[in-house]
């Protein structure tokens, strides 16, 4: 099975984030770039399949800051290419990435076609779109989202899928190939590879680049500001020390009875 | 017709979803901002019992067909985008949630319309339509206009207040007809119900709920302790449980259990809109976390910005203390 997986950089959310000057986007100037969590574990997913069924994972995401470090763990961790969309100039939204990739895969040498395409059912910066479903739309071959499993059998044409519903409770799907999936978790927490294993792979390996074509869409959606969400307002902040504040929470809870 | 503001009346296992009703609230504020019907949009097969709950909205657009039996994105697509080729309205409101989440992005995709996800709010202005929307784990908003309609939204849990929906009087029902492969290319097989955890969350009085900031899954411990104490459980976030620190059902939120404690701490918790809709109904939430800005403030009760491993223990010690 061939397995094409789409990864993108997204802002570290544990970090600090501001608004930029234009008053409209992220200041990603000062954002700590981190790998889009789902498409992590999409990448978790081929690698699976690719342990059970062989075949083949290509990992591919449009250039941004430290997008490289995360194809050569890609690569450490065992896809078998590596390859970046060069040329955009500035970040393009969810809509308009879909359109570009469904532009340059066939552009990319010995890619396509693929059985399935894997990537994160979501990303936290995915205001005017969705990679998976837009890209599948455009392929014209079909979606499933929010998958929490995939299996396989060589030479069947299709995959079966989990599928996430509410309250624990999933669906399995049968998926005729080829398709792409939005993976919302891969069935292991994604692999460890240790840093010298990636330091190694950055000497040896290779990251194939493209051009990306010129696409001309207009954005969807207009931003009319980004701003930090108003507090409710309603959480009284305790302040002190850890036992000062412990303290605090014990006479909370004993004066509403819950102790 | 043309111009009409939807509501997709999502339904799953033989009920309309909260979420529904909270989309018709919505929809009745745009509808009447702009001037426009309300439609309520019911896909399934042999379902139109559901309509007569769908009284808010002013019709029922109802397509009854075998393919839409079982929940099935790619059929629920194909039935909604050709009824808005079709018919045109001004704004599809579609749930962001695990059942129709697949429907919103195929529909914008295949019906080439603007989409706006993760809408928490959206207002008539100036006779256009405005949507907030959360954005980077809930740290940022972003204020977007549409363009004229069609457009879809992907609105969240908890945009409105579901009550004021829930309505006596029958809608009249207009029942529409889409063609359907014979084989479709997804094909639902079987549900797959949890496997039962060795505690029901929803029953708990005190739930600890644990996340990302907890850093490694022997810090567990500390919540485990803290909870015995309060003779409660410990819960997680969706990260605790992809790394697989906990079992699937500990998991508190859209995917997972929603939870009405008396009392809730979140230990290191940033509070995504996916956590919060598991909890934010519970009646006393405490949340730590080191960083102010953390969106799980704006739920709580009471906060502290700390480190979870230090005010665990801390906490713990003080409720042993209390207890005597």
């Amino acid at each position: 099975m061939k397995i094409l997986v789409l990864m993108k950089m997204v802002p570290d959310i544990v970090e600090e984030l501001e608004v930029a000057p234009d008053g409209k986007s992220l200041d990603l100037d000062a954002a700590r770039p981190i790998v889009s969590e789902s498409d992590d574990h999409a990448l978790e997913q081929a690698l699976l399949l690719k342990d059970r069924l062989g075949g083949s994972v290509v990992t591919l995401g449009v250039a941004s800051r430290d997008l490289d470090d995360v194809l050569f763990t890609a690569l450490a961790k065992g896809s078998d290419r590596a390859v970046k969309v060069e040329g955009v100039e500035q970040p393009l939204g969810t809509a308009a990435v879909a359109v570009l990739l469904a532009e340059v895969l066939p552009a990319v040498p010995g890619l396509m076609p693929v059985d399935l395409v894997v990537t994160g059912c979501q990303a936290i910066d995915d205001l005017d779109g969705l990679v998976a479903p837009f890209l599948a739309e455009k392929l014209g071959i079909p979606y499933v989202g929010v998958v929490t499993g995939v299996e396989a059998k060589a030479g069947e044409g299709r995959v079966t899928v989990l599928k996430e519903y509410a309250g624990g409770v999933r669906a399995r799907y049968a998926v005729t190939l080829p398709a792409v999936l939005g993976i919302q978790a891969a069935e292991k927490p994604p692999r460890y590879v240790p840093v010298a294993k990636v330091r190694a792979t950055m000497k040896t390996g290779k990251i194939e680049t493209v051009a990306a074509p010129a696409v001309g869409i207009a954005p969807a959606v207009e931003v009319l500001r980004m701003t930090k969400p108003e507090a409710a307002g309603q959480a009284e902040m305790l302040e002190g020390d850890p036992e000062a504040v412990a303290s605090k929470v014990a006479e909370i809870l004993s004066a509403r009875g819950l102790i | 017709m043309a111009g009409d503001i939807w509501v997709l009346a999502e339904h799953w296992r033989g009920n309309l979803s909260d979420i529904t009703f909270e989309l018709l609230v919505l929809g009745r504020e745009l509808a009447t901002g702009l001037g426009r019907p309300l439609r309520a949009v019911l896909l399934g097969h042999e379902a139109e019992g559901l309509a007569q709950a769908l009284g808010a909205a002013d019709g029922v657009l109802v397509v009854s067909d075998p393919a839409l039996a079982e929940p099935n994105p790619e059929a629920c697509c194909r039935a909604l985008a050709a009824l808005v080729d079709e018919r045109r309205p001004e704004a599809v409101l579609v749930p962001w949630s695990n059942a129709s989440a697949d429907v919103l992005g195929l529909l914008a995709a295949r019906a080439k319309l603007p989409l706006a996800n993760f809408c928490r709010d959206v207002r008539v202005v100036d006779g256009g339509l405005e949507a907030r929307c959360v954005l980077y784990g809930g740290k940022m908003e972003a204020s977007v206009r549409l363009a004229g309609g069609p457009v879809v939204l992907g609105v969240l849990p908890g945009a409105r207040a579901g009550a004021a929906a829930r309505v006596a009087n029958a809608p009249p029902v207009e029942t529409a007809s889409v063609a359907f492969p014979p084989e479709g290319r997804v094909q639902f097989e079987a549900y797959v119900e949890p496997a039962a955890g060795d505690v029901d969350l929803t029953q708990q009085d005190a739930l600890v709920a644990v996340g990302r900031g907890m850093q490694t899954q022997d810090n567990l411990e500390l919540a485990e302790e803290l909870a015995t104490a309060l003779g409660g459980a410990v819960g997680a976030s969706r990260p605790v449980i992809d790394q697989g620190w906990l079992p699937l059902s500990r998991q508190i939120g859209k995917s997972g259990a929603t939870v009405k404690p008396k009392l809730y701490v979140a230990a290191g918790i940033s509070g995504a809109p996916e956590h919060v809709e598991g909890m934010k109904n519970a009646e006393l939430i405490i949340a730590i976390n080191t960083d102010p800005q953390a969106p799980i403030f704006a739920v709580s009760h009471y906060g502290i910005v700390g480190d979870a491993l230090d005010v665990l223990p801390a906490l713990t010690a003080a409720v042993r203390a209390k207890k005597g």
